[in-house]
């Protein structure tokens, strides 16, 4: 990292997330859902995190906001380190830092009409005067262009961009300077997706948002992020500036991921598809050393035994390959 | 006369519920013919009647509140009222169906195996051994590594992509003419999908079965296509050869669609073009074209139905004059009109 930069607003230290399965202790066993990830997110930027079902992803953004206790490593935020900070020393920090989920159906109380659950975080973190409560939530739900009489309604009542919507709204409520948004698209329409992604990029300009963005979908982490994390069970295997990862990827994985998108065009046809054999292995028994290797086109010895780190190949592009393609 | 006679006609198929609140119309007027071998891609959103046009067309709509009219013939035959067991012979032998969720067509208390071998000995009187060895050759042929040892597995002991491959082996068992898959890959990783369009593709050549693919990813359309109609609200909007549809679209939904769409390569556009409002509730439909509401070149004609029309296999409903489409279509996406 060049010195020129700007202090982190988040940052990770070898962030580790572990669940046990198996239902009697002597069957107990871990499943390292995120390992060791060592992540620095500048303010102003949108780091979009890709990876199949199952990479860790979105456990990562529920530790970056603290939705799960961390098994080892630290987070801090702004500087301070949160990694074990009680609900109550947190509760300062959360107004700072929200999240967006897939399906907002699930995240709305459907008994509770719009106008109350976008005034839910001023009841928690400001005191405020009822009209004054109901101002700020007219004006949340005309920022995200829905009306001010949809407070009245339930969520029952909405579409699904339209719940979306709603779920950003509350998001935005305290002015956070973090947005984790997991999956924020992929539950909805391509035309309803298109809105969506520009309301999100609006909304960064205007209230100066850092986002997180977890998505699956390439092209959509392609037009909405300025940087790009790769993640492949539960480890960043390349990271850099999103035109890098997309127009000279590194790592073997990225490359294959990049090649299977559909696109949809006839005439630009991207260039030989590089297949992955076979399926993702049990993370219940990861494959030793890199990863990847069990799939990987360029795996050697060296890739059965020692685990790559991060390594940079270009400005701020890291990759963790043994043997990282030219690019 | 040629010899080679349409696979499939569907003809002016309309299907439509009973409700509390009146009639809600899910097709209306689907017209279209499928060519032996020919792989056609049904693109739409939800609501826009796209799995139904499939479920109609397999006599798959059981509601005692749906109307179905119209005319579906396969290979000359009328499928719509015929009779269960009639169509119990067609269907699963010469149609097959793929869902999007695999276990909709799998039972988790028998192996895949035993699920194969009884669907072949349904259609066909072979031996229970013969039907195995059957089986075990079809998931080779799908791409499940070790089929024999597979062929004894349960369908939970397998992951996504393997369950579709085996679902995917099972409708083939039968060596059917017509293959019909709802989004077939669309609970599927990326990489995962790529393996499982790659096997459509092939199943044309080494099966020489004809497809019907649904989906709502153009990008899967322009991967394995050769033809494709672009539904809306219940309707055909554009019907043509993939290279003429996704050259040259003709509808402004078409156009809406492709501009919904984040690009893969070359430079990133500020903002998408995304269509405005969202789809029309079947219970209210708007009156004549039902994009009219959400569409920039909406003019006094469309408030009339539109109906297909056009020339060289390329049909679109749409009132706009033919010529001087493309430059409106590329006002639209040069961001000219807001979204």
């Amino acid at each position: 990292m060049t010195e020129t930069r700007p202090k982190p607003l988040v940052r990770t230290s070898d962030l580790s997330k572990h669940y046990p399965v198996g239902r009697s202790l002597l069957q107990r066993r871990i499943v390292h859902a995120v390992e060791q990830i060592s992540l620095d997110i500048f303010p102003g930027e949108t780091l979009g995190i890709v990876g199949e079902s199952g990479c860790g992803k979105s456990t990562l953004g529920r530790c970056l906001v603290r939705l799960t206790e961390i098994t080892s490593g630290a987070l801090e935020f702004e500087g301070l380190d949160i990694t074990k900070a009680s609900q109550r020393q947190l509760r300062p920090i959360r107004r700072q830092m929200q999240m967006v989920f897939q399906d907002p159906a699930a995240s709305l109380n459907p008994r509770r009409r719009v106008g109350d659950l976008l005034a839910d975080p001023f009841r928690v973190h400001e005191k405020l005067s009822r009209s004054e409560m109901m101002d700020r939530v007219e004006e949340l739900l005309v920022r995200v262009e829905l009306l001010p009489e949809h407070a009245q309604r339930f969520p029952h009542e909405f579409s699904g961009g339209q719940r979306q919507r709603i779920g950003i709204a509350r998001a935005l409520a305290l002015r956070p300077r973090l947005i984790v948004a997991d999956e924020p698209v992929s539950a909805l329409d391509v035309s309803i997706q298109a809105q969506i992604i520009n309301l999100l990029c609006d909304l960064r300009d205007e209230f100066n948002l850092t986002y997180v963005f977890i998505a699956h979908d390439l092209s959509v982490v392609r037009q909405f992020s300025s940087r790009v994390a790769v993640m492949y069970m539960g480890s960043i295997v390349e990271t850099g500036p999103v035109d890098a990862i997309f127009s000279a990827p590194r790592h073997h994985y990225t490359i294959a991921l990049r090649s299977a998108v559909p696109v949809p065009d006839v005439d630009n046809r991207p260039g030989q598809r590089i297949m992955l054999k076979g399926d993702l292995p049990s993370p219940l028994d990861p494959p030793s050393g890199c990863r990847f290797h069990t799939r990987c086109v360029a795996a050697t010895s060296v890739c059965r035994q020692e685990r790559p780190v991060l390594s940079l190949v270009d400005k701020n592009h890291f990759v963790a390959c043994h043997h990282p393609s030219a690019g | 006369m040629p010899t080679d006679k349409p696979l499939l006609v569907v003809e002016n198929l309309c299907v439509s519920f009973l409700t509390e609140g009146g009639v809600v119309p899910a097709v209306s007027g689907v017209s279209f013919s499928l060519e032996q071998r020919e792989i056609l891609g049904v693109v739409g959103e939800s609501g826009s009647g796209k799995s139904q046009t499939l479920l109609a067309i397999m006599g798959l709509i059981s509601s005692p509140n749906a109307v179905v009219t119209g005319s579906v013939r396969f290979l000359g035959r009328e499928l719509l009222g015929l009779k269960r067991r009639a169509l119990d012979a067609i269907r699963g032998r010469q149609i097959a169906m793929i869902f999007q969720d695999p276990m909709t067509a799998l039972t988790p208390v028998h192996t895949i195996g035993d699920q194969i071998i009884e669907q072949i000995r349904a259609h066909e009187r072979v031996s229970r051994a013969i039907a195995r060895k059957r089986a075990v050759d079809l998931l080779d042929a799908v791409g499940l590594p070790s089929p024999e040892s597979a062929v004894d597995r349960y369908p939970h002991q397998l992951s996504g992509g393997m369950r579709q491959r085996a679902v995917i082996a099972m409708a083939l068992s039968c060596n059917p003419a017509l293959l019909i898959a709802d989004e077939p890959t669309t609970a599927l990783d990326v990489t995962v999908q790529a393996q499982i369009l790659e096997l459509i593709g092939r199943l044309r050549d080494e099966f020489g079965s004809a497809v019907i693919l649904v989906t709502h990813d153009l990008g899967v359309v322009a991967e394995v296509a050769d033809r494709v109609l672009v539904m809306y609200a219940g309707r055909v909007v554009e019907e043509g050869g993939k290279g003429q549809l996704f050259r040259e679209p003709l509808h402004p939904y078409a156009w809406g669609l492709f501009g919904s769409i984040p690009p893969m390569h070359g430079p990133r556009p500020a903002r998408l073009t995304a269509i405005p409002g969202s789809p029309p509730k079947l219970s209210q439909m708007p009156q004549g074209c039902a994009f009219g509401p959400r569409c920039t070149f909406r003019h006094q004609a469309c408030i009339a139905q539109p109906s297909l029309g056009g020339a060289g296999g390329h049909r679109s409903a749409c009132f706009l004059p033919q010529d001087g489409r493309q430059d409106l279509r590329r006002t639209l996406a040069a961001g000219a009109v807001p979204a």
